[in-house]
């Protein structure tokens, strides 16, 4: 907990990785100032895309202690506002998991590459991000921890499957290897409490060590500040959950 | 969550963005989350040339009822001026 009588700093600022298939790719990086060490959290951004909102969220883990970084998962798409940007990708169907899986392990394995790294690493994802991060739980293994918040199309019927995102991503659930905060707002359409109360039992039928809260007064994207959708008491809690867990898991 | 459902179709007119007038290519119309406005799914309805960039974009977002009345009101006025054989629209 910080108290008035600490110093704190940070450096955050947009950097260079490669991702996959060695694509570079711009990446926001925030770390607490000092040699730590500190435990890491890659943030998987939403649909609306590599926004400023994802880059305060990422100066927020940073300063709780994390070395934060969110890597632009449209950048091969192309440059312009994040809104044009994600307009152009959102008319293209998305992205691939696969080229989101490959950029999340590489921004992973760069913060655990780092001298200041205490060696473990956490995914965090919003909206498609909470999808895309719990893939990355199931199909990677270089998370310590996975917070999915709303994550939709985790349970994807067969004809919402394409060639970029061309299997559910629950079928995956048995493979999942990090231990699992899941956040949802019941008043959410996508997804809906159905399907989350599903995620669950099928997480839990598979022995996963997950942690699941529902918030009844909260829908869609309860974190976003700039949004009608921000609930505060939802997510002033689920921001403490989280904090709460990724200091259990990654320290 | 994003829907992912966005259906596409070649445009032929102008669009005016940011930088001024420029000539559309296509319309994408999604059923998805808008940027702007206070729900959270909309219609969203970008006329872009991607050949110029994805600044050439001319957004609205829509909620559904006003996304079928915009559509009702083309039809209308397509309907009008189409049966009056003294209006042309001519493509040079």
């Amino acid at each position: 907990m910080y108290t008035t009588d600490q110093y704190e700093g940070m450096i955050a600022e947009t950097i260079t990785i490669k991702g996959t298939n060695g694509d570079a790719i711009n990446t926001y990086f925030a770390r607490p100032m000092g040699p730590g060490p500190f435990p890491g959290v890659v943030l998987a951004h939403h649909l609306p895309g590599w926004d400023e909102l994802y880059r305060e969220f990422t100066r927020r883990l940073a300063h709780h202690g994390y070395l934060a970084i969110s890597p632009d998962l449209y950048c091969r798409e192309a440059h312009g506002t994040p809104e044009d940007v994600a307009a152009a990708v959102r008319a293209e169907g998305g992205v691939s998991d696969d080229q989101v899986m490959g950029d999340l392990e590489a921004a992973a394995k760069y913060l655990k590459s780092l001298p200041s790294s205490n060696g473990k690493v956490g995914a965090f994802g919003s909206c498609s991000g909470g999808r895309h991060v719990f893939l990355a739980g199931c199909r990677l293994e270089c998370f310590d921890a996975i917070v999915e918040c709303w994550g939709g199309n985790i349970i994807m019927s067969d004809d919402q499957l394409t060639d970029k995102q061309p299997v559910s991503p629950n079928s995956y659930t048995k493979d999942l290897s990090a231990p699992l905060l899941g956040l949802f707002g019941d008043l959410d359409q996508s997804p809906t409490p159905e399907q989350v109360n599903q995620h669950e039992e099928e997480l839990k039928a598979a022995g996963k060590d997950i942690e699941f809260h529902r918030y009844p007064e909260a829908g869609h994207g309860f974190f976003y500040f700039d949004r009608p959708i921000y609930h505060q008491s939802s997510a002033v809690d689920g921001w403490d959950k989280m904090f709460t867990f990724l200091g259990k898991k990654l320290s | 969550m994003c829907t992912m459902i966005c259906e596409r179709a070649e445009m032929e007119g102008s669009g005016k963005g940011r930088d001024g007038w420029f000539p559309l290519e296509m319309v994408n119309v999604s059923y998805d989350h808008p940027f702007n406005a206070p729900w959270e799914y909309g219609v969203n309805i970008d006329f872009v040339n991607q050949s110029r960039g994805v600044g050439s974009r001319v957004a609205v977002e829509l909620s559904p009822q006003s996304a079928k009345r915009l559509a009702d009101t083309i039809i209308q006025a397509l309907q009008k001026g189409e049966k009056d054989p003294q209006i042309q629209i001519s493509v040079l």
